[in-house]
């Protein structure tokens, strides 16, 4: 069941003159751990703002075309509303926490919402709990490390229940092991709750493993859309390296060996996949 | 020409930098590693004498940081910060690119001469007349960069730039770093991209809470698992894909994929 | 700049801390009336000195007197300049009920957390958006003194020297720290916006809230202790004519 659904999506910035998104259409089902990439400027972080209605009603411009978001549909659904169910974490730490304390950040976007104190209460302690910061509560967020910042950000986005949690490249701040540890997170979050994960970034080097689909794109249109191992084919690395994009170093190795004659049974996605395909070649 | 020796610094009561020293001879590419609040860009900010050692001493090219000027020191180490926001301001990209060496008090006629070269090196000749405020992020990095290298310091330190970069942009820069080299520049990095480290960096500093850890081979310190762990890193993708078949007879200490390829290729042909 | 610590929100879980802003708010607007009813010095004096007590339970005297030893350029200027047109007794005490003045809000600030603030303002009928503009801004204040430090360190790095030349260029000298430093502001602006908006910001018009401010029994006990104090110290003044005696009194001393 397609839960975001961008049919012929066209988008300009307003007085810009050329289009950021040209023409691009997808499907992601519910549960789905989608991760988008592209060089900068392919339009990737223009797609993501049209999943929650910022585009276009934040930034207005020229919108072509429909997004629809659990059965929404994004140009005629304020953002209020989708908010509800789609959730964002931004590039920034710093800029997406404007509160004094991380517990009442926490309750910000419930108290948008109107819910009553009791329930407000409640959502912020489960999800301080659920992410492991309860600890973390009464702390200013200046104060806080850029990956606890964003862990914040996530349980702010998180409190407020959405179906659907659409990141823009939430570690690009954070140092590897931060990084790790947000990724790892929301990995597992993603199961406990059941959420559809739409990421933005450029190291996919954490996420090939876990994510099912793998969307690139270029100068604002999708170049290739499917599992990561269909989309780091033989036929495909050529383009995918000529676009710009980063291949994760055990996809790479995977190709070197394939062209010196040495045949895994797949495309490892990971270091441990590469040993267990690796074993059986050597058992051979 | 950058020895640093028993630094300590302060930023109000607490320690961040605990009696780091080192050494940075010139012509070298050092890369200078370790989690956020380790004390990298404290310890660059005392290259230029932005910061003053609060005990122990920085000499750059012999002179101590603590009796020179940041104007004086800047003029032999240039310091590109991370976020190019955070400098922009002029209303041309000329105009910008001018500012560090109108300061510097180079004549007229130098001035314009330096950043047409300038930025024809990093392609922005064609932007020079636009405001640096209306361009991509890429380009307005390589505005600053631009900034930069048109006094023409003998050591360029670059602040963690890497974030936010795509592949191909991250290749831009190893190639600039690549010719600054080649023009006997020292070239000094802060980042915690392992991967470009690995591929572009023969000698590595690893700091952790403050301070020096490691300081050596990439290939030694990258490899490291023990080490990597202390500093809050992570092995490179293809040091981990070593380190699980080792059991095969695959070297531990491998930084490129093309290293691994051979080696296995080496164990399967036996 | 120290003497803007005296305003500045230090966390602490004192029972001034504790009690609700409005009670506190009540104490500065209390000072605040006193300090212009009241011309002599002595009684200036003693308000000033009721109020030591209560940083001191604050824990946050000594910042206190830190911030008065910064602003202390600015009350030697006023003191002197009183002192020249007005001669000396109104010169101290037009000083002191700047000090008492300062007091005043400073414990108020000192102690309150800006979001109760807020509350505290959206409680006697101050729009939201405006409540949450002030607590946005405080919020900030931090990162943007950082952010400055950083633009003063990058333009510094390429020569700029902001102690060197003449008062105009100085100025001009500014100006390379000013724009990014207000570009960056106008872009976070944008990208807090944005964060806003996603988190459903405007979506009810009747908003809930996770925090309410109500009166618990130490706020009712401090309501009344400062409220029969501003009584008794208005009856002093204007039934009893306190200040004439003590007029009479320094007179008579000579």
């Amino acid at each position: 069941m397609a839960i975001v659904e961008v049919k012929g999506l066209s988008y300009k910035y307003p007085g810009s003159l050329k289009y950021a998104i040209k023409d691009i259409s997808l499907s992601i089902d519910e549960g789905e751990f989608v991760v988008i990439t592209g060089p900068s400027g392919c339009g990737k972080t223009t797609l993501c703002r049209c999943f929650n209605g910022l585009i276009p009603h934040f930034y207005g411009g020229e919108f072509i075309g429909d997004v629809i978001v659990n059965g929404l549909s994004v140009k005629n659904t304020p953002t209020t509303i989708l908010s509800k169910y789609v959730g964002m974490v931004f590039q920034d730490p710093e800029s997406q926490l404007f509160s004094l304390n991380v517990e009442r950040e926490v309750a910000f976007g419930l108290e948008n919402l109107g819910l009553n104190r009791e329930e407000i209460r409640s959502r912020v302690n489960e999800v301080l709990e659920l992410m492991g910061i309860s600890h973390l509560r009464n702390r200013a967020p200046f104060e806080l490390s850029g990956g606890e910042q964003q862990k914040v950000a996530l349980a702010a986005c998180l409190a407020m229940r959405p179906k659907i949690l659409v990141l823009d490249e939430p570690t690009s701040h954070l140092d590897p092991a931060s990084a790790y540890s947000l990724l790892t997170l929301l990995s597992d979050l993603r199961r406990r709750l059941k959420l559809t994960v739409i990421i933005v970034e450029h190291r996919l080097e954490a996420l090939v493993a876990v994510c099912n689909r793998l969307i690139i794109m270029n100068e604002g249109k999708i170049i290739f859309n499917g599992d990561p191992r269909t989309v780091f084919s033989n036929e495909n690395i050529g383009s995918i390296k000529s676009i710009g994009v980063g291949i994760p170093k055990v996809v790479e190795l995977y190709h070197h060996l394939l062209n010196s004659g040495v045949v895994l049974r797949d495309i490892p996605l990971s270091p441990k996949m590469f040993k267990e395909y690796f074993l059986e070649v050597v058992k051979k | 020409m950058i020895e640093v020796h028993d630094l300590w610094f302060y930023y109000d009561d607490n320690p961040v930098l605990k009696g780091v020293s080192l050494e940075i001879n010139p012509g070298e590419i050092v890369a200078i590693m370790g989690e956020n609040g380790a004390g990298k860009t404290t310890l660059i900010k005392h290259f230029n004498g932005l910061l003053k050692p609060k005990r122990g001493y920085v000499k750059v090219f012999g002179v101590d940081t603590r009796y020179a000027t940041v104007a004086q020191l800047s003029r032999r180490v240039g310091l590109v910060f991370q976020n190019p926001d955070h400098q922009l301001f002029a209303e041309t990209v000329e105009e910008e690119v001018s500012f560090a060496l109108k300061n510097f008090g180079f004549p007229k006629e130098v001035i314009s001469e330096r950043v047409e070269k300038v930025l024809k090196l990093l392609d922005l000749y064609d932007l020079r007349d636009r405001s640096p405020f209306t361009l991509s992020g890429g380009e307005r990095r390589r505005v600053t960069i631009a900034s930069v290298l048109c006094y023409d310091p003998d050591i360029i330190v670059f602040d963690e730039p890497t974030v936010g970069q795509d592949y191909m942009q991250k290749e831009k820069l190893a190639q600039l770093i690549k010719l600054l080299h080649t023009q006997l520049k020292t070239v000094v990095v802060v980042t915690h991209d392992i991967e470009f480290v690995a591929e572009n960096f023969p000698r590595v500093i690893l700091l952790s809470s403050g301070r020096v850890i490691a300081d050596g081979s990439t290939r030694k310190i990258l490899t490291d698992e023990d080490l990597m762990k202390k500093a809050n890193l992570v092995l490179p993708q293809v040091t981990q894909i070593a380190y699980s078949l080792h059991e095969f007879g695959i070297p531990k200490d491998l930084l490129l994929v093309q290293e691994v390829r051979d080696s296995i290729l080496k164990v399967l042909c036996r | 700049m120290m003497t803007l610590k005296a305003f500045e929100f230090k966390r602490g879980d004192t029972i001034i801390h504790r009690l609700d802003p409005r009670v506190k708010f009540l104490l500065s607007i209390s000072y605040l009336v006193l300090s212009f009813i009241y011309n002599n010095f002595v009684i200036l004096l003693i308000l000033f000195l009721t109020s030591i007590p209560l940083f001191y339970l604050a824990k946050s005297l000594i910042d206190y007197l830190r911030s008065l030893r910064g602003a202390l350029l600015f009350i030697i200027l006023v003191f002197a300049l009183n002192y020249f047109v007005s001669g000396l007794y109104l010169a101290l005490t037009i000083t002191l009920r700047l000090i008492l003045l300062m007091s005043s809000f400073s414990i108020f600030f000192m102690t309150t957390y800006p979001e109760d603030f807020a509350l505290m303002l959206v409680n006697i009928g101050v729009p939201y958006d405006f409540a949450l503009t002030l607590t946005m801004s405080i919020r900030f204040v931090p990162t943007l003194a950082r952010e400055a430090q950083i633009i003063i360190d990058a333009q510094r790095s390429r020569g700029l020297e902001l102690e060197k030349g003449n008062f105009i260029v100085k100025l001009k000298n500014y100006i390379p720290i000013l724009v990014p430093l207000i570009v960056s502001a106008l872009r976070r602006s944008m990208s807090v916006a944005e964060a806003m908006e996603s988190r459903a910001f405007g979506a009810s018009p009747k908003r809930s809230s996770l925090i309410e401010l109500s009166f618990k029994r130490r706020d009712y006990i401090a309501l009344f202790i400062i409220v029969s104090f501003t009584v008794f110290m208005l009856l002093l003044k204007f039934y009893f004519h306190i200040e004439d005696y003590l007029n009479l009194y320094s007179l008579f001393m000579g």
